[in-house]
C-alpha cells in the first residue's frame, strides 16, 4: 500500500460528518496555521513541499501564491476551482462527495495564508447535488467556530461561498471561471493582467483546483520538507488519478508518484488489469487534451526505460512519445478501440466547449470533427490526414486560452501514432463500419505483462 | 403562467445574492437561472429571463446571453424527466452508443425529442464527470451510472409511476 494523505480516512464510517471528521484529527491544520504561524510561513511551507498545481498544469503553488498582489484597502480573494469537465476527470469530485470537510480545512488555511475572507467555490452546474453537501459541511465548521468571524479568537474573518456552474467546460479555465463567477459568459480573459493582480471584480484572485488545496492540510500538519520527501524529483507528494475506460477497476486511487504506468494498470490495488483479460491498446493518462499514447510507449519511454506516474516521466520524450500527467483523468484502451472513432468524440467536445471568441479554435474545431466523421464513416480520402494535421497545427498556440491547444492535441497525438489506422478506414470504408483496425497491425510490439 | 418566485423562492434568491459583496449582485445570475428554471417548468422563456433581470437589477440582454452561452439552461419546453446521456470518449468506450439506441428504441424519440405524454426527453450530452461508472446519464439532479439495459429500463419505469402518481 502506498502513501495515503488524502484519502485516508475515505472510508471510515460517518467522514462526511463535523463529528467524525474532527474526531479522526480533522481541523488540526487550522489550528496550526492560525495559532503557530502566519501567512509567510504557510506560503514558505507550500514552497518548500514542492506542490504543484493538480488542475492540470503543475503549476508550483507556492510560487503562485506569492504572486498575489496585496494593494492596500483592496479585499483579495481565493476561489477554489471546482468545474472538472475534462474527459477523464472525475477525482474532485470523489474528494468532495466523500471527504467534503478535507477541502474546507485546505480552504480555510489557504484563505488565512491569502487573506481572504471571502472565498468561492465554483463547482460544474452538472454536479447539483455537491453544493448540499459542501453548505451542510460550512455550517458544522461555522458552529465550530473554524469560519466565520473571528476564527478560534484569531480575529480572522472567512466565509466560503458555493456558486453552481451553468454547464460549459470552459469556466474550468481560470480567467473564464472568474468572468463565470462574475455573472457573464465564460469568455477567457486575455492575460496579462493575471487574476493574482486583477481578478473577480478586478480585486486580487487566486484560483486553485479542489486537490490543490485539499493537499494544504497534509502540508501543514506535516510540514513542506516531508511532504516534500514523498514520491520522486519534482513530482512530490501524492496525486489522485481518476482512471476509467476498459479496466477492471474504475475508480479514484491514490498515488506516491514512484509507482509505474505497468503497477497502475495492472495490479490489484489500482485498475486490476484490462477488462475481459484483452490486451492494452492505448491510453489517455492525464484527462482528454493530453496525447494519446500507443501500449508501447506508454509502459515504456522511447529510450526503453520503465515509465512511471509522474509529471517529469509521463511528459518524458516530449510529445514526440511521450505525454503528460495533466489532470490525472487516466483513460484505458483495450484492442478492440476504434481510435479515429475516439479521436472523433474528443473532437466533437472540444468544438462544442469552444467559447467561440478566437477564430482558429472555433472554426478549426469544428472543422476537426468534420474531417474526423467522413474519416470515421468511410467517406475520407487521403489529403483529409494531412489536412487535419495542417488544422491542428494553426489552432496550437494561435489563441486566447488554451482550449485551442488542448482541441489540437489529441488530434495530432492520434495521427502521429495510429496514421495507419486512420489510412485504413480511407482504403477500406465498407470494412470499417463493421470492423476496427486489430492490434496485429500494428508494427511496434505491445508489450504485455505476464 | 406567472413568472414570479413565491415567498421560499424569494428567499432562496436574496440567500444566492447575499453571498456577493454590495453593487456585484449579477454574480449571482447563474444561480438564479437555475433557481428561475426549477422554479418555473423545467424551462426559461423571456419571460423568465426579463424577471430575473429585473430582480438583479441588469438589462435583459445581460441575461438572454449568459442563458445562451451555458449548456444547462433550457430555452425551449423539455419532458418532464431529461435524460441526458453522455457520450463522450470514456463513456463511448464504456458502451454508451448502445444505451442512447436502447433509449431511442423503447421511448420512440431522437435526441433532442420529447416523448408524445411529455414525460421524457432525451438529450446527448458531453462529459459529466461520471467517466468510471460509465455508461451514464443525468436525470435532474442526479446522476444514473453504470447503465444497461435492465437499468434503463428500471428507470422508465420508475419515473412513469412517480408521474402517475402525482
Ligand atoms: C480549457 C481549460 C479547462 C480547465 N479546466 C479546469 C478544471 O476543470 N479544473 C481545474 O482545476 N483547472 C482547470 N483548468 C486549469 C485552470 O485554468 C487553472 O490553471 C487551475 O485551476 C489552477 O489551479 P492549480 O494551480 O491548483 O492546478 C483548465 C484550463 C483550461 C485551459
Ligand atoms: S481558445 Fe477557444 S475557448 Fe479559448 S478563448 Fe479562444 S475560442 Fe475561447
Ligand atoms: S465521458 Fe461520460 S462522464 Fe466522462
Amino acid at each position: 500500500m502506498g502513501v495515503k494523505l488524502l484519502l485516508e480516512k475515505a472510508n471510515v464510517p460517518g467522514i462526511r460528518s463535523f463529528e467524525v471528521y474532527r474526531r479522526e484529527g480533522g481541523y488540526r491544520s487550522v489550528e496550526k496555521a492560525l495559532k503557530e504561524m502566519n501567512p509567510e510561513s504557510i506560503v514558505e511551507e507550500v514552497k518548500k513541499s514542492g506542490l504543484r498545481g493538480r488542475g492540470g498544469a503543475g503549476f508550483p503553488t507556492g510560487m503562485k501564491w506569492s504572486f498575489i498582489a496585496k494593494p492596500e484597502g483592496v479585499p483579495r480573494h481565493l476561489v477554489c476551482n471546482a468545474d472538472e469537465s475534462e474527459p477523464g476527470t472525475f477525482k474532485d469530485r470523489y474528494l468532495m462527495e466523500f471527504l467534503p470537510h478535507l477541502l474546507i480545512e485546505g480552504l480555510i488555511v489557504s484563505s488565512f495564508a491569502l487573506g481572504s475572507s471571502d472565498t468561492y467555490i465554483y463547482i460544474r452546474g452538472e454536479y447539483a447535488w455537491i453544493p448540499d453537501i459542501l453548505e451542510e459541511a460550512i455550517n458544522e465548521a461555522k458552529a465550530a467556530g473554524f469560519l466565520g468571524k473571528n476564527i478560534l479568537g484569531t480575529g480572522f474573518d472567512c466565509n466560503i461561498h458555493v456558486q453552481r456552474g451553468g454547464g460549459a467546460y470552459i469556466c474550468g479555465e481560470e480567467t473564464a471561471l472568474i468572468e463565470s463567477l462574475e455573472g457573464k459568459r465564460g469568455n477567457p480573459r486575455i492575460k496579462p493582467p493575471f487574476p493574482a493582480i486583477q481578478g473577480l471584480w478586478m480585486r486580487p484572485t487566486v484560483v486553485n483546483n479542489v486537490e490543490t488545496l485539499a493537499a494544504i492540510v497534509p502540508i501543514i500538519n506535516m510540514g513542506g520538507d516531508e511532504y516534500a520527501k514523498i514520491g520522486v524529483g519534482r513530482s512530490t507528494g501524492t496525486k489522485l488519478i481518476s482512471a476509467c475506460g476498459n479496466i477492471n477497476k474504475p475508480g479514484v486511487y491514490e498515488i506516491d508518484m514512484t509507482i509505474s504506468v505497468e503497477e497502475f494498470i495492472y495490479s490489484d490495488e489500482y485498475c486490476g488489469g484490462i477488462k475481459g483479460g484483452k490486451k492494452l491498446k492505448a491510453c489517455i493518462p492525464g484527462g482528454s487534451s493530453v496525447p494519446i499514447l500507443p501500449a508501447n510507449l506508454l509502459l515504456k519511454t522511447a529510450k526503453g526505460e520503465t515509465r512511471y506516474m509522474n509529471y517529469e516521466s509521463l511528459s518524458d520524450g516530449g510529445f514526440a512519445t511521450g505525454s503528460m500527467l495533466g489532470s490525472g483523468g487516466f483513460i484505458v484502451l483495450d484492442e478492440d478501440q476504434c481510435i479515429v472513432k475516439n479521436t472523433l468524440t474528443l473532437a466533437r467536445f472540444y468544438r462544442h466547449e469552444s467559447c467561440g471568441q478566437c477564430s482558429p479554435c472555433r472554426e478549426g474545431t469544428g472543422w476537426m470533427e468534420k474531417i474526423l466523421h467522413k474519416i470515421e464513416h468511410g467517406k475520407g480520402s487521403m489529403s483529409d490526414i494531412d489536412l487535419l494535421w495542417d488544422i491542428q497545427r494553426k489552432i496550437e498556440g494561435n489563441t486566447i486560452c488554451p482550449l485551442g491547444d488542448a482541441a489540437a492535441w489529441p488530434v495530432a497525438a492520434a495521427i502521429r501514432h495510429f496514421r495507419d489506422e486512420f489510412e485504413w478506414h480511407i482504403n477500406n470504408p465498407e470494412l470499417s463500419q463493421t470492423s476496427n483496425f486489430g492490434l496485429q497491425n500494428y508494427a511496434d510490439p505491445i508489450h504485455v505483462p505476464a | 403562467m406567472a413568472y414570479i418566485f413565491n415567498d421560499t423562492q424569494m428567499a432562496e434568491f436574496k440567500r444566492l445574492v447575499a453571498r456577493y459583496p454590495e453593487g456585484k449582485q449579477k454574480s449571482a445570475l447563474l444561480p438564479v437561472l437555475h433557481l428561475a428554471q426549477e422554479s418555473f417548468d423545467g424551462w426559461l422563456p423571456t419571460e423568465a429571463l426579463d424577471y430575473v433581470a429585473s430582480l438583479l437589477q441588469i438589462e435583459p440582454i445581460e441575461v438572454y446571453e449568459v442563458a445562451t452561452f451555458y449548456s444547462m439552461y433550457n430555452l425551449k419546453p423539455v419532458g418532464k424527466y431529461v435524460f441526458e446521456v453522455c457520450q463522450t470518449g470514456p463513456c463511448m468506450i464504456s458502451g454508451s452508443d448502445s444505451i442512447i439506441d436502447y433509449i431511442k428504441q423503447v421511448l420512440s424519440i431522437q435526441p433532442g425529442e420529447t416523448t408524445k405524454d411529455g414525460l421524457f426527453t432525451l438529450k446527448l450530452v458531453e462529459c459529466l464527470g461520471a467517466c468510471g461508472y460509465a455508461p451514464m446519464m443525468q436525470v435532474g439532479k442526479i446522476y444514473k451510472e453504470h447503465l444497461t439495459k435492465e437499468k434503463v429500463d428500471a428507470i422508465i419505469a420508475e419515473f412513469r409511476q412517480a408521474a402517475n402518481k402525482n
